[in-house]
């Protein structure tokens, strides 16, 4: 099977599954980014026409939001905070480190395929600053050793 | 008999090594013959002693934390499991000043028992609120919160009880309880405390708001950055339904209240409530014009509760001992408890839920035990991206939206993110404007336009360019932010900036006298 056959069959079986939920854009969205890891842009008519809306429509909410994403993400994606809590605790000085490190800016992907970075505002780890997440596993108190030994952990070397 | 030993499952705890540390105890415990029996608790909130394990003695629950994998063998030697004394003994629970000195109600449960045990819910005064209300006419219920002086925990501070009582009398064949999950505030994580370690508080409170307005469908809608809240919410969901306590006919009452859990995608701007129903109709999350009220016209048009999670959670025991035992608490207008989350630069951070009245300076330095850095705290931020950094001459506010609002501040969702004295106001008034920048709706050119040009004029005014020009036009670009703004992230997006700039001028390039 090609892949877009693949990506059409995941499509539709979320969309017929889910289309009859009252504002069932956001649950397919999630469903779709879920299964494939981001919305192809092929993906867009077909949700348009199964719940009745143009592709614009579509597209403007996949754009709108931040977590959505157009292309394909890395092997794991790294969710690192931004917000006031972590800044407070060097959360400025790992975002620079983890960028140099892998190479990468936010909304980027390493050459390798293998890490995505993407900022995050806010984890609700604010007690163990500063904090990521990576997948759903959740990080606190994260230093560039901590941080070093993760990347270790995940099978990787950045 | 098989001693139990709690590890708690709260993502913090988990971010600190909880799953590993329980493992560990499985796995040694195993190795030694010795029978226990593992319970993934919520967390007591006291997170620089997590991951706190605590063992089940006939003195009660003795902590020992914080403990890492390589603790589990000597915890195991020091024979842990009958209480007995190790380097990271902490005595009983319960005794823990940290603790005690809390006044916990909407927390009251939280930290003890297994969040996803119906039966640990029930045995711990859980749904004898329902059971209350499912007695009372839809009129008494509402009156009961409105007794209690319960005001909106999500920031607004608008009176609940109001706001259901708009619902009740508005008529529809179909009405909706929403509660706000989308808990986007940096320094804050007592929704998620509630959700993963207590959900059946928030479902009960939601089921409690149903039956009170008459609405039969509840929406959670919650923040995708909370994975772990989502997977408990929706086993305690499907637990209650299995169990009577949602659905059709909640416990034989012919009563129906259906509720489902909705995932955010990553929009701070969601959090406000008209922008939070546009993205459960499943669109751009972009921010409606009031009125009309979601209250009289909500989700899909109908007449609509959104409450935050801590008011719904704090539902539950008001209906449970009254609305007059949860008013006896407090101060002023502000009434009952506020979860208040010390985050950020701070050495004990945590949840410290009290009545409100409590001063900054005695949360910071009696709670908290000053910065993490030992370095002196230089300024505080409460309320999240969208309240006023506070000096420290303003410590002894004591923590009250009136009070607060006098020396505008505010108090919001109760979280407080410390700062020592390395902080560069300047350099955070500028992230503010870039935040608000990000997560601007559009819809609105205050916001749009005044944010992105905010971020600029900041940056201007770090590299030291044209001051005498640049802070007048920061002040008066804060000023139609505040004024002409559709929704509180423009309209509040110049506390943080202001604050900053009046109270540390000197961060600005400006002398003190320049800046006020």
């Amino acid at each position: 099977m090609t892949e877009s056959v693949t990506t059409h069959a995941v499509v539709q079986e979320i969309t017929n599954s889910l289309k009859h939920k009252p504002g069932a854009l956001l649950p397919i969205l999630h469903g779709v980014q879920d299964a494939l890891g981001y919305i192809p842009a092929e993906s867009i008519p077909e949700i348009a026409k199964a719940l009745s809306l143009s592709r614009a429509e579509v597209h403007g909410v996949v754009s709108f939001y931040h977590y959505f994403r157009e292309t394909p993400p890395g092997k794991h994606t790294i969710q690192l905070c931004r917000a006031e809590s972590c800044q407070s605790m060097g959360g400025k000085k790992l975002e620079d480190y983890i960028k140099t490190k892998l190479g990468i800016d936010f909304h980027e992907t390493t050459a390798d395929g293998k890490f995505s970075l993407e900022p995050v505002y806010c984890l609700g780890n604010c007690a163990c600053s500063p904090a990521m997440q990576i997948g759903k596993d959740i990080y606190g108190r994260v230093s560039t050793n901590s941080f070093d030994a993760t990347i270790v952990e995940l099978g990787e070397s950045a | 008999m098989s001693t139990k030993i709690y590890v708690p499952c709260d993502s913090s705890a988990v971010s600190l090594g909880a799953d590993r540390v329980a493992t560990a105890i499985a796995l040694e415990a195993n190795k030694r013959g010795i029978e226990i029996e593992l319970i993934r608790n919520g967390s007591r909130g006291l997170y620089w002693l997590e991951p706190l394990v605590e063992v089940q003695t006939s003195k009660g629950r003795v902590a020992y934390g914080p403990v890492q994998t390589p603790d589990v063998v000597s915890l195991f030697d020091a024979n842990f499991i009958t209480g007995e004394a190790h380097a990271l003994s902490l005595g009983l629970t319960e005794e823990i000043e940290y603790l005690k000195k809390q006044q916990r109600l909407t927390f009251a449960r939280i930290g003890k028992t297994n969040p996803v045990s119906l039966s640990d819910y029930l045995d711990n005064d859980g749904y004898r609120g329902l059971i209350n209300a499912l007695k009372l006419p839809q009129a008494d219920i509402v009156k009961a919160v409105t007794d209690s002086g319960l005001r909106g925990r999500g920031g607004a501070a608008f009176p609940t009880g109001i706001k259901w009582n708009t619902v009740l009398n508005t008529p529809s064949e179909q009405k909706y309880i929403i509660c706000n999950a989308d808990e986007g505030d940096s320094g804050t994580f007592s929704d998620r405390m509630v959700m993963e370690g207590d959900p059946f508080v928030l479902i009960e409170g939601m089921t409690i708001a149903g039956l009170a307005v008459n609405a039969t469908q509840g929406y959670i809608y919650l923040r995708i950055e909370y994975p772990h809240a989502f997977e408990v919410l929706n086993s305690a969901i499907d637990t209650a339904y299995k169990e009577g306590y949602l659905g059709e006919n909640i416990q034989g009452s012919g009563k129906a209240f259906h509720l489902e859990v909705r995932l955010g995608a990553g929009a701070y701007v969601c959090g406000e409530e008209t922008s939070l129903m546009e993205s459960l109709e499943g669109k751009r999350g972009l921010v409606r014009f009031k009125p009309p009220l979601p209250a009289i016209k909500g989700l899909f048009g109908q007449p609509t509760v959104v409450n935050n999670v801590i008011s719904l959670a704090s539902v539950p025991i008001i209906l449970d001992k009254g609305g007059d035992y949860y008013r006896d608490f407090g101060m002023g207008r502000s009434r009952g408890t506020l979860p208040i989350q010390l985050a950020g630069n701070i050495k004990h951070a945590g949840l410290v839920e009290s009545a409100f009245g409590l001063t900054l300076r005695e949360l910071l330095y009696d709670f908290g035990g000053g910065s993490a850095s030992g370095r002196p705290i230089r300024a505080v931020q409460v309320g999240g991206p969208l309240g006023s950094y506070m000096p420290e001459s303003q410590f002894d506010t004591p923590l009250d939206y009136e009070a607060f609002a006098a020396i505008w501040a505010v108090l919001g969702h109760g979280g407080i993110v410390v700062f020592d004295d390395t902080v560069d106001m300047a350099e955070m008034a500028k992230y503010s404007m870039e935040f608000c920048a990000i997560e601007s709706c559009g819809k609105c050119t205050p916001c749009r336009i005044g944010s992105t040009r905010g971020y600029e004029v900041m940056d201007d005014i770090i590299n030291r360019r044209d001051l005498d020009k640049n802070i007048p036009l920061l002040r008066d670009l804060c000023d139609t932010l505040l004024n002409g703004s559709l929704c509180a992230l423009g309209g509040m997006t110049p506390y943080p900036v202001l604050s900053a700039l009046n109270h540390f001028p000197e961060d600005f390039g400006i002398d003190a006298k320049a800046g006020a």
